[in-house]
């Protein structure tokens, strides 16, 4: 079968647009994972041991994977240095997820939590030890024993470099499988069938710039998060949502798209992250005026309050204009009374940190910050067994066939309104390992891949020739700005609703700007500019699905806080908010209070 | 061909942190690296994210043949 090139496929689709799918080079595989990230690895490893031929998908090489940035650890009641159990772990990650989060799926993972550590054990992840050999644990925050009562210590850690270690030890153990990987491959769009099966991905080799068809009987997304809609990120710059976006291009609704968790703490300027360590060790937040303002809002916890209530306290200063700087837009964090030696030995990195990014010594001068997007709760629908479930004919949760979703770009829902340090890395390593196993359930009753459309890449080239032949285009850089400004603005920490309303139509001007972008590289080998535009595109996805999603939420829950309807209100928005693309329709569906065995955990105050 | 987009494309990291070090990097001295520099270079790019950082923010020495580079990531 010849292979075609993007010109030649240009020229095709122009000249024989009925022949242009059959012209590309189709590859079959049992099954196709996008990412491979700490998600995306766990299942490959689970895939390949069991003799199925799997291919996975990285933008870049698998150990560069955001994962690696995870230092908190892993939750597990593993009560190996206090006395703890799965079931208060569920109550804590209930409560955490402002009652958002389905109980099913949390009573399933907090039950799995201690198998999947000490699997991972096995495999060789080189876990700090107590002196009795056993797993060492540390506290961290929104961990309690007895549902609510004295600090826990559940947290599974390999120093501060718990995703390191954990990436590595799948790598290595998927190289030992025999799983395939396509490093430098970028997935364009999810292929789905006339009855609305998946059968796989088109996607770019961005070596050659060769599109080809990945055609696979079960095909998983593990595409991470995408907080580089935001100005203030600090996530890195390959998160860019890809996964979702494919997904909203191809009729699937995006699931909580308004919950996005912000750190109080990042560099003022370029988002790196400053851990919750430093307010552990008695660092402080100070305003302009020297004022040591979270006594106002936390008189108890201060500086040491849940993250939601600490970035809301600085967005709340920042906008009464008490922020520092030529702009007052920044807030100071400030640890020179620790001294020296503290600072020297407890928060080295830390203060690395400072030094490069901030140009400031935290031992003689305060650190400049602001609250920054860290994580996303929402994402493409799941049950949790990793399927991706939407409305379609009769229920609100049907499968899609072929189609599984796990990690960050998805939304099983676990994490609810708020996500607990943490539970991210265990929520990798659970739905991965149970997403894997239901494909290798489902690989045995459906033996035979399905027909590929005759149309199945048709949309993905679509696009790549709209960028190609673009004149008097837009800059991909600017829109790319423009959107992160504009969400920053209107879609921030604090959501007011004019400015959501405007914020809406602002975000559509910019998705149809990006629709017109234009490179200047129309070279097929490693074409990073068009990689970049498409990255763009997709990021656009999830910023219209996220101020949409927003706008329409009039209540405050989590991470998403409203001022104009400052409560939680569980009578009307008890719910999970579905985007559906087309049309930019919201729908929702039930929380599922109803745990697998326990009693289900009725909503209340989230007080800490 | 196309060293450039390949190595900017490297630079794309698990953590923030490098992402930016490497981009400011490849803004200031990239274009101005010699044979022996660019080689240099894409050793470290090879490192795991954590090792590389580690290098950069002075903790570890790391091999001494690298050192002309990293003094550049160093400072920038």
């Amino acid at each position: 079968m010849k292979s075609y090139g993007i010109y030649e496929l240009n020229y095709a689709i122009c000249e024989f647009k009925h022949e242009i799918s059959v012209a590309i080079v189709r590859r079959k595989f049992d099954a196709v994972i996008v990412g491979a990230g700490g998600a995306g690895m766990r299942a490959a490893l689970q895939l390949s041991e069991a003799g199925l031929k799997v291919a996975v998908l990285s933008k870049v090489f698998p150990t560069r994977s955001h994962t690696v940035a995870a230092q908190g650890g892993i939750a597990a009641a593993l009560g190996n240095v206090t006395e703890d159990n799965w079931h208060w772990h569920m109550y804590d990650t209930v409560k955490g997820s402002d009652y958002l989060g389905d109980q099913d799926a949390i009573e399933f993972m907090c039950r799995q939590a201690s198998e999947v550590v000490y699997e991972l054990e096995h495999y060789g992840m080189p876990f700090d030890r107590l002196e009795n050999g056993k797993i060492y644990q540390r506290p961290f925050g929104g961990q309690s024993q007895n549902f609510g009562g004295a600090q826990a210590t559940r947290s599974c850690a390999a120093a501060d470099r718990t995703g390191h270690a954990m990436l590595h030890t799948l790598y290595q153990r998927n190289v030992q499988a025999n799983t395939q990987f396509f490093v430098e491959w970028m997935a364009l769009d999810l292929i789905r069938d006339e009855e609305g099966d998946v059968c796989g991905v088109t996607a770019l080799d961005i070596e050659t710039g060769e599109v080809m068809a990945l055609q696979a009987r079960a095909t998983l997304f593990a595409t991470g998060g995408g907080a580089r809609i935001f100005s203030a990120s600090t996530n890195a710059f390959i998160n860019t949502g890809d996964g979702l976006a494919m997904s909203a291009r191809a009729g699937v609704p995006l699931e909580d798209m308004e919950f996005w968790q912000f750190h109080p703490t990042g560099v003022y300027g370029v988002g790196v992250l400053i851990s919750e360590a430093v307010r552990g060790e008695g660092g402080y937040l100070l305003n302009k005026d020297g004022e040591r303002f979270m006594e106002r809002y936390a008189p108890n916890a201060k500086d040491l309050a849940s993250r939601d209530v600490v970035s809301r306290a600085l967005t709340t200063e920042l906008k009464e204009g008490r922020g520092c700087g030529r702009d007052a837009d920044y807030l100071l964090l400030k640890l020179d009374h620790l001294g020296a030696d503290v600072i020297k030995t407890r928060l080295p990195g830390i203060r690395e940190i400072a030094i490069k990014f901030a140009h400031a010594d935290p031992i003689h001068d305060p650190i400049p910050v602001v609250p920054t997007a860290h994580y996303m709760m929402g994402g493409i629908p799941t049950n949790f067994y990793g399927q991706v479930v939407a409305p379609y004919k009769t229920g609100p949760e049907e499968v899609v066939q072929g189609f599984y979703a796990v990690g960050e770009c998805a939304c099983v829902s676990v994490h609810g309104g708020n996500r607990l340090g943490t539970n991210s890395l265990l929520d990798i390593l659970v739905f991965g390992r149970a997403a894997g196993n239901r494909m290798i359930e489902d690989l045995k009753k459906n033996r035979h891949h399905k027909h590929l459309p005759a149309d199945a890449s048709d949309k993905a080239l679509a696009r790549l020739s709209r960028l190609n032949d673009q004149k008097d285009g837009e800059s991909v850089a600017q829109v790319g700005d423009l959107l992160r400004k504009t969400m920053q603005t209107h879609c921030g920490v604090f959501r007011f609703p004019d400015m959501l309303k405007q914020g809406v139509e602002k975000i559509g001007e910019v998705a149809e700007r990006a629709m017109r972008t234009e490179i200047k590289d129309k070279s097929r080998v490693f074409n990073t500019a068009r990689v970049e535009a498409l990255e763009l595109e997709n990021l656009v996805e999830v910023a219209v699905a996220t101020m949409v999603s927003a706008e329409a939420r009039t209540e405050s829950r989590g991470a998403h806080a409203r001022d104009d309807f400052p409560n939680r209100d569980d009578d009307r928005w008890l719910k999970h908010t579905l985007y559906f693309r087309e049309g930019q329709r919201l729908d929702y569906k039930p929380v599922r209070l109803k745990p697998l065995t326990v009693e289900s955990f009725p909503p209340k105050a989230r007080t800490y | 061909m196309k060293k450039l987009e390949r190595a900017r494309w490297r630079c794309r990291r698990g953590l923030l942190e490098l992402d930016i070090v490497l981009q400011r990097f490849m803004d200031e001295y990239y274009a101005k690296l010699d044979e022996a520099e660019l080689g240099q270079f894409e050793t470290l790019l090879d490192l795991p994210d954590n090792d590389l950082w580690d290098m950069i923010t002075l903790k570890e020495t790391g091999n001494g043949n690298l050192q002309p580079v990293l003094r550049l990531l160093q400072k920038v």
